[in-house]
């Protein structure tokens, strides 16, 4: 995950507090979705961003994820999200995500 | 007046040395972890130039294949060797690195860059053996200072040293003791990016079959910023290379859009021809040291060669029409608004759909799209995906939703109208415009009549805005009318001639009706 978004969601965590923040993900595909989900639960997994060490253990979805899809309007999720949704790879990216979410997530 | 593209240039360098010195990921990496494993293991990865030469992509860039050849070879890419390891290439060519530190030299007009005369001496003959550098660039070139003052220079003057295979050959100094825009970082990553714009502007200029003397106009498209605390991006990397070509009849500035900036300036290049402010006009972009070697990590990791070892560098030279080379057409121009937004679906919208819909076409009739080529044997160890493949992707699912393919045929439309991607993942370089030297050989041959380029740039990288940017425009194959450059004084003087005898004859009807 890039440095400076790593600083962002640091700063939120801190500012309304780790249970109050939820990250949504766009990423391309599963791995990167999972390595994303491990840097703002467990920290970062490259050491080398301010979330190294970091256990912010914070609720973390992918946008194409059924979970967050079902919390969407419709409508508003076909018009920005639909034409991603058939271009990913949603299971993989769904099977990226829980373990991480299950083994890290505090909230 | 349509305007055409008459030829482009395609140059790499192969930078082994400047990926372990000058690439963000490494310089990072040696101020957070210097005593990591990465930096440990990352030498044993780089690859020679000869590697560099017989590697697929290398050589599609160059346009010794093609990527049609390309998309039959199995991935992963940097396991196999190519059977075509020639530097150079019917594009252009992949210089190494011991010339390439010479053109910098020859390139530096401030007395920056100096180098070992040792190394000058073992290396110029074989710059001066390079068909695209002439006498003029060789007269450049100093014979430079004993291996000590360069050494004395990267030790107590701040200095960035210059190394070839490991050993300190040079140095760039600082031009400025306090302004941190004219460090000695900023000086050569900027003499970097203007030395490998000369070198893609020769080539291109040399392709086209143009004298230098005819080119009027160069936009400078790349990422970098040149100036000082007083004006830290005043330009101009456009002039300055043209100088160093040896164009004399040039002007030109710097058009800037991060990864969209070669197609915006390839649309403000197309205008100017067509509107008749320039005859030719050449759109140039050099490479950038602070990329190479960008997913190194994932690369080191995964056991593989470090891929990202080579600056890049095009030209595309564009003219009047002469009724034979393709045509940018500018009524089918897409872009991304500042009222677009952000989600993909409406980005590829603004950019490919709603163009057609203007035109009256449909996705189909588009033969190839050309959207970001980044070569997928790079991304896709690093989590990044297959870049080109993702855009496709997404063009396809536009057009089942619109109804323009069936979703079962989403697959048959990427191998139809997309490519695979080959260039270097140098930014500005891979964004639409490494297609266009093949879309101009095929459209030549008749293969092919109409190719979609689509650019796109991350602005919010910049942090002034947190829009996302991008700019798309058709190529068509030329429909063999020349036109004539505007009315002649000529015409102008029988034109007037005709509307006052017409005025005169009507004179006189009158009269005689009294």
């Amino acid at each position: 995950m890039d440095l400076e978004n790593q600083k962002r969601v640091k700063e939120f965590a801190e500012k309304y507090g780790p249970e109050n923040v939820v990250v949504l993900l766009g990423a391309s595909e599963g791995e990167a979705s999972g390595l994303a989900a491990e840097t703002v639960t467990n920290g970062d997994p490259t050491y080398a961003g301010p979330l190294t060490g970091v256990q912010l253990g914070l609720k973390v979805y992918h946008v194409c994820e059924p979970e967050i899809k079902k919390e969407f309007d419709p409508e508003v999720y076909d018009k920005n999200v639909g034409m991603m949704e058939m271009v990913l790879d949603v299971d993989d990216i769904s099977n990226e995500m829980k373990p991480i979410r299950d083994q890290y997530c505090k909230f | 007046m349509k305007s055409v593209i008459k030829g482009t240039g395609y140059i790499l360098v192969h930078t082994p040395d400047m990926v372990l010195h000058n690439g963000t990921t490494q310089t990072t990496e040696r101020i957070v972890n210097p005593d990591g494993e990465y930096l440990k293991e990352l030498p044993k990865h780089i690859r020679t130039y000869e590697e560099a030469l017989s590697y697929w992509p290398n050589q599609v860039y160059i346009g010794n294949k093609t990527p049609q050849e390309l998309a039959a070879v199995e991935q992963p890419w940097y396991d196999k060797t190519c059977d075509m390891n020639d530097r150079f290439g019917r594009f252009g060519q992949i210089m190494p690195q011991e010339e390439f530190i010479l053109l910098m030299q020859a390139c530096d007009v401030f007395e920056l860059i100096y180098l070992d005369k040792d190394f000058v001496a073992a290396h110029k003959g074989e710059l001066a053996a390079n068909p695209l550098i002439d006498e003029t660039i060789m007269a450049r070139i100093n014979e430079g200072v004993d291996k000590a003052e360069v050494e004395r220079l990267v030790k107590e003057e701040h200095s960035e040293g210059l190394y070839n295979k490991g050993v300190l050959v040079g140095a760039v100094n600082r031009a400025h003791d306090i302004d941190t825009n004219l460090s000695a970082h900023v000086m050569l990553e900027n003499i970097v990016s203007k030395a490998s714009s000369v070198l893609s502007l020769l080539a291109a200029v040399h392709n086209a079959g143009i004298a230098k003397s005819e080119v009027e106009y160069v936009v400078d498209c790349c990422e970098e910023a040149c100036g000082d605390m007083n004006q830290r991006g005043g330009g101009n990397f456009a002039k300055a290379a043209a100088e160093i070509a040896g164009l004399t009849g040039a002007t030109g500035s710097d058009c800037r859009g991060f990864c969209a900036g070669p197609s915006h300036a390839i649309v403000e290049a197309a205008a100017l021809v067509a509107a008749g402010a320039y005859k030719t006009v050449v759109v140039t972009a050099g490479g950038c040291t602070a990329k190479l070697g960008m997913n190194g990590k994932d690369h080191v990791k995964k056991g593989m060669p470090i891929l990202e070892d080579c600056l890049g560098g095009f030209a595309v030279v564009i003219t009047q029409n002469d009724g034979v080379n393709p045509e940018i057409n500018l009524d089918i121009l897409g872009r991304h608004t500042v009222g677009t937004g952000s989600a993909p679906q409406a980005v590829i919208s603004s950019l490919v759909t709603d163009p057609l819909d203007r035109a009256g076409l449909k996705v189909t009739d588009v033969d190839k799209f050309s959207p970001e080529m980044q070569n997928p044997d790079i991304t896709k160890p690093a989590g990044a995906g297959d870049v080109p493949l993702a855009n496709y992707k997404m063009i396809a699912a536009l057009s089942v939703k619109r109804g323009d393919i069936q979703r079962a045929d989403m697959m048959k439309f990427i191998a139809e109208h997309g490519m695979t991607g080959w260039a270097p993942t140098q930014g500005h370089i891979p964004s639409g415009v490494p297609c266009l030297g093949f879309v101009r050989d095929n459209m030549l041959k008749g293969n092919i009549h109409r190719v979609m380029v689509i650019g796109k740039g991350s602005l919010f990288l910049g942090r002034m805005t947190n829009l996302f940017d991008g700019v798309s425009f058709m190529v068509e194959a030329n429909d063999g009318k020349k036109e004539e450059a505007g009315v002649s004084e000529d015409a102008v003087k029988s034109l007037i001639a005709k509307a006052m005898k017409d005025f005169a004859n009507t004179l006189l009807a009158q009269e005689e009706k009294k």
